[in-house]
């Protein structure tokens, strides 16, 4: 690699030296590495706090769990809060992939990509989280099925894996071949790619069902053992996702210069609008079946929404969480998300952090408080449960600048092809 | 869409450079320094990680190789128990034994506390944590005691961290520790199998296959699962040297463990030292098979309940009032 010309083959040219996958795979790593200072700054901010996180596992691997403040009755925490959201943040992506591919909406089909790479790089946060959280890292060898002991089909921990990794292939190979076929100036085959399209919508509304059936297959904890956990889930994703792929759509305008076209904006819009209220309507039934039926059962919602006993390290975190949810929806339900993007990213921003709050703490914490045996005993997560979680973060937005990048050199070094875009395959 | 749009979202950027703009730059230059940066942020990722380089001096080759219990064969099992013995001794400069006493056949235990009986003490709460080699930087043991007032079986109504003088006129007390389920949703969600039930009834853990997850933790009941924050740290002179390899060694940091009925003194016919401890005879150990024994004696003779029985865990664990 020594001229420039090198970077910028002539695809047409026979002799071009890109004609292997792997190959175009590295050429495009070392494109998407390239930047103006906004980015480098962007990125090493990002590698500073992804190493401080990467210092506070490795204390905590060293001294043991005790540098959280998990304990045995709040056994899961801080970490396990993200995953879960994270898993729904990946499905979220899926709200692209329906309209792109099963309404053939073309504009979709140009930025579907987009939400592809956004659960790829959230499926990766949602490893790196279970892998923090677990007690004995060097062992995560057990959990490889033919050489560990894997307990399938009993434990819901193993579906998750299973399903966790299996969209992180399905998204790996779409997101790859659509960007390959489209640098090489081909059109892709739809056997190669469609059939994964389609495993992958159902492939995303199992991640976040497992996810659920996780917690609410434990009859000892009473907050999770509700047949709504996992509908709500999907609601909440559904909101979550879209929502944070309107950010992008806004920060890679601006960052990038790339102008998103409105027609999957307005789409998104629209979907939000229906799932923030579905998602509203089931906060309400639960929250409903829990106060007006009293009961035992209920010390975990009181706790949550009220404080239980004196202990309500909770309460003010649920109740923003509910003002963002009934805000953000009251916006995207008024006109102004189309007039001003300032409000559009505003509401978006709400809903995305009301849902991390309601699906992460609101959701992890209170199945544990009051414990089995009713003794109550609160949790506030460590500085080192911070530093690793924002580590994490920062890690999964810097897979997905470069997978954003990697995207936005391809269709710039084969803008013409856009016309005839994989949706122009579709059989009309 | 029309072509402009397309050119739009395309080809925004005015000139190729601002996406491309290795183009208009030395190449080699751009290339060093990004072989620097590389370099640099890889040295300080070995840096930031560096706390991870105790692992391979506390975790021996072998042992991170181990296979799960059920797949060692005697000689393996032998050598590991030598490498664990070999190990404390050096690290506590204490000699133990390492047992693993198998099921005896036809055996199942069950356990029952008399509730009448029961003075809320905490005796046995402290055996456990003697012979189960607990950390003693918290007051560990596997078992809990609650305080709850009479007239209710409510458990939001207790209280296990008392420290008045016991007992209490209006109080009655409920020793809880693993009801070694016959459905026990613990082994049921263990996504690597480190936990399972053995023949006679005794729910336990391979700490040396564990992963640390704390899914069992989150699934029991009846709050019976610990998990080891950290390394158990325990006095030289108090280590119990007589121990079980599925039962009271000492644990390893990042692990779970829980109560195992003593299986290292009970599959031998001795009772559980907790029970031994008990100064009012609340406690009844024995086994259900054999009509003969105690507890069945008090299964046939009393009134017996099992907490939480509408979970269908079916504790292998009763609770009685003398009438
Ligand atoms: S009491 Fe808890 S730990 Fe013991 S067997 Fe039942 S579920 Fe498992
Ligand atoms: S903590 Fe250990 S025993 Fe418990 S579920 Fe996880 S791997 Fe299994």
């Amino acid at each position: 690699m020594s001229t420039a010309s090198d970077h910028y083959p002539t695809l047409d040219d026979a002799a071009h030296p890109i004609r292997s996958y792997p190959k175009f795979l590295w050429w495009c790593l070392g494109q998407a590495t390239n930047g103006g200072l906004l980015f480098y700054l962007w990125m090493f901010v990002l590698t500073a706090i992804a190493l401080v996180g990467a210092n506070a596992w490795s204390v905590q691997v060293a001294e043991g769990m005790i540098v959280t403040n998990m304990t045995d009755h709040v056994s899961w925490g801080l970490y396990i809060a993200n995953f879960t959201f994270m898993v729904g943040v990946a499905a979220g992506g899926v709200m692209m992939v329906i309209p792109a591919y099963l309404y053939h909406d073309k504009k979709m089909h140009d930025v579907v990509v987009i939400g592809e790479m956004l659960a790829i790089a959230a499926i990766l946060m949602c490893l790196l989280f279970v892998l923090v959280d677990l007690g004995r890292p060097e062992r995560f060898w057990h959990l490889i099925p033919g050489i560990g002991r894997f307990n399938w089909p009993m434990s819901m921990l193993t579906w998750d894996v299973i399903v966790l990794n299996g969209y992180l292939l399905l998204n790996l190979h779409i997101c790859g071949y659509l960007l390959y076929m489209q640098f090489l100036g081909r059109r892709p085959n739809q056997a190669w790619y469609l059939p994964f399209v389609w495993v992958s919508i159902f492939w995303a509304i199992s991640i976040h069902t497992v996810t659920a059936f996780l917690y609410c297959g434990l009859g000892g904890r009473p907050f999770w053992n509700t047949a709504l956990l996992a509908p709500r889930f999907l609601a909440s994703a559904f909101v979550a996702g879209p929502a944070f792929i309107l950010i992008l759509f806004s920060c890679i305008h601006r960052a990038a210069g790339v102008k998103i076209d409105d027609g999957p904006k307005r789409l998104l819009i629209n979907i939000i609008r229906v799932t923030a209220l579905v998602n509203l309507l089931m906060v309400i039934s639960e929250v409903f079946t829990e106060f007006y039926t009293g009961g035992g059962h209920t010390a975990s919602a009181r706790y949550l929404f009220l404080g239980l006993h004196g202990h309500n390290a909770l309460v003010p975190w649920i109740w923003t969480a509910v003002a963002f949810d009934v805000l953000s929806t009251g916006l995207f339900l008024s006109p102004l998300v189309f007039r001003y993007s300032k409000v559009l990213i505003a509401a978006c921003a709400m809903a995305f952090v009301g849902a991390w709050i309601e699906k992460g703490m609101g959701l992890i914490v209170p199945g544990f408080i009051p414990s089995t045996l009713h003794e109550i005993v609160e949790y506030t997560p460590s500085l080192t449960e911070w530093k690793v979680s924002a580590g994490i973060w920062a890690v999964g937005l810097m897979t997905l600048t470069i997978l954003l990048k990697m995207w936005i050199t391809v269709f710039s070094t084969r803008p013409s092809l856009s016309h005839e875009s994989p949706a122009s395959d579709q059989p009309a | 869409m029309t072509a402009d749009d397309n050119a739009d979202l395309h080809q925004s950027s005015p000139e190729p450079s601002r996406l491309l703009p290795i183009l208009n730059q030395p190449a080699t230059r751009r290339t060093a320094l990004k072989a620097a940066g590389a370099a640099l942020g890889l040295a300080a990722f070995g840096k930031a990680v560096s706390p991870l380089w105790s692992i391979p001096e506390n975790v021996s080759v072998d042992e991170f190789l181990q296979q799960h219990y059920k797949e060692l064969s005697d000689t393996d099992k032998q050598k590991v128990f030598a490498r664990l013995e070999s190990e404390t001794q050096q690290k506590l400069g204490v000699e133990i034994t390492i047992s693993d006493p198998p099921p005896i056949p036809g055996v199942r235990y069950g356990y029952a506390i008399n509730l009448s009986k029961c003075n809320g003490n905490g005796a046995c709460m402290e055996a456990c944590n003697k012979e189960n080699n607990h950390h003693r930087g918290v007051q560990q043991s596997y078992i809990r005691v609650l305080e709850l007032p009479k007239g209710t079986m409510d458990m939001e109504a207790g209280n296990t961290t008392y420290d008045h003088t016991v007992p209490q006129d209006d109080k009655y007390y409920m020793p809880v520790q693993c009801q070694q389920c016959d459905n026990p949703p613990c082994v049921t969600v263990c996504p690597v199998e480190a936990t399972w039930k053995e023949e006679d009834g005794i729910v336990v853990v391979d700490y040396n296959w564990c992963i640390g997850c704390r899914y069992c933790e989150a699934a029991c009941p009846y709050h019976a699962r610990r998990f080891n924050w950290e390394e158990p740290e325990i006095p030289s002179d108090e280590i119990n040297p007589d121990q079980g390899y599925l039962s009271n060694r000492v644990r390893p940091q990042g692990t779970m463990e829980k109560c195992h009925f003593c299986l290292h003194r009970t599959r031998e016919g001795r009772l559980p030292a907790c029970l031994e401890a008990c100064p009012t005879g609340a406690r009844v150990f024995g086994d259900l098979n054999d009509p003969e024994s105690n507890i069945n004696w008090v299964l046939q003779n009393k009134r017996v309940f099992v907490l939480k029985e509408e979970l269908g865990t079916q504790p292998s664990f009763f609770y009685f009032f003398d009438s």
